[in-house]
């Protein structure tokens, strides 16, 4: 698992699965990522991945309910690497299973669906993710050079 | 978001700032419903725009969708190097106009 290590170290967060609450996880991210040498680029990076799944959970995981996310955030410095872990309690749902966008299709034939989930897979070192407990964990992990 | 709106005839350019994402991309989809239909020529000038998620992609394509149904075309310039990346992973390099 990506937390084996340093777990007393991570920070969580507990917000409601709504879209709205996407400013209060990014404040929440930022202010941990301002704590270390983190590149403005890798920045948007990781801003763009926690907000691609954190708006995939909180739009589908509980349809037509509501429920919660924890997101929680290690940072390590040996290599220096972000690890951040989404946890809902909602349908099982592995987006990593999903095909992937196609990306050679014309303008007019384009779907929007699953791009988000390749920005993520192109722009982190690792996602993972696992089903336990009935809760669905998805784990991205950036290193920063 | 600020969107800065300039229309000459049937040419409209519109320059994003800040960011196009899950919160903002509906201010730009609302913007685009409400005065596309007589252009002939969109542009888009990213050179304010700092960030841009799917969220943000769904309504670029919607617009490029919507140009050429009206056979018009449309234009993305100045994009920044974070705001490139996205575009070249989703392969909207390759069906969009970027200068």
């Amino acid at each position: 698992m990506l937390f084996e290590r340093g777990i007393d170290a991570v920070e969580i967060i507990t917000v409601p699965a709504k879209p709205a609450a996407l400013e209060i996880v990014n404040t929440f991210i930022q202010e941990k990522l301002q704590t270390i040498d983190c590149s403005k680029h890798i920045r948007m990076q990781l801003k763009l991945a926690v907000e691609e799944i954190f708006v995939n959970i909180s739009s589908y995981a509980y349809h037509p309910g509501i429920g919660q996310v924890e997101v929680g955030v290690l940072i390590d410095s040996d290599p220096p690497t972000v690890t951040i872990r989404f946890l809902d309690q909602g349908h099982p749902f592995n987006p990593l299973k999903q095909p992937d966008a196609d990306i050679s299709l014309s303008a007019q034939d384009r779907e929007i669906g699953g791009l988000g989930i390749l920005l993520v897979k192109k722009t982190m070192d690792q996602v993972n993710y696992t089903y336990e407990n009935g809760k669905n964990i998805l784990t991205i992990k950036k290193e920063i050079e | 978001m600020t969107i800065n709106k300039i229309v000459e005839g049937d040419k409209m350019t519109l320059i994003l700032e800040d960011r196009l994402d899950t919160t903002t991309a509906p201010q730009l989809e609302n913007e685009l419903k409400g005065s596309l239909c007589d252009i002939k020529e969109l542009i888009l000038d990213l050179n304010q725009l700092d960030y841009i998620s799917s969220a943000g992609l769904r309504v670029l394509l919607a617009a490029q969708k919507q140009m050429t149904k009206q056979l018009g075309k449309m234009e993305i310039r100045n994009v920044n190097e974070t705001v490139m990346e996205v575009f070249e992973i989703t392969g909207f390099v390759d069906i969009i106009a970027i200068r």
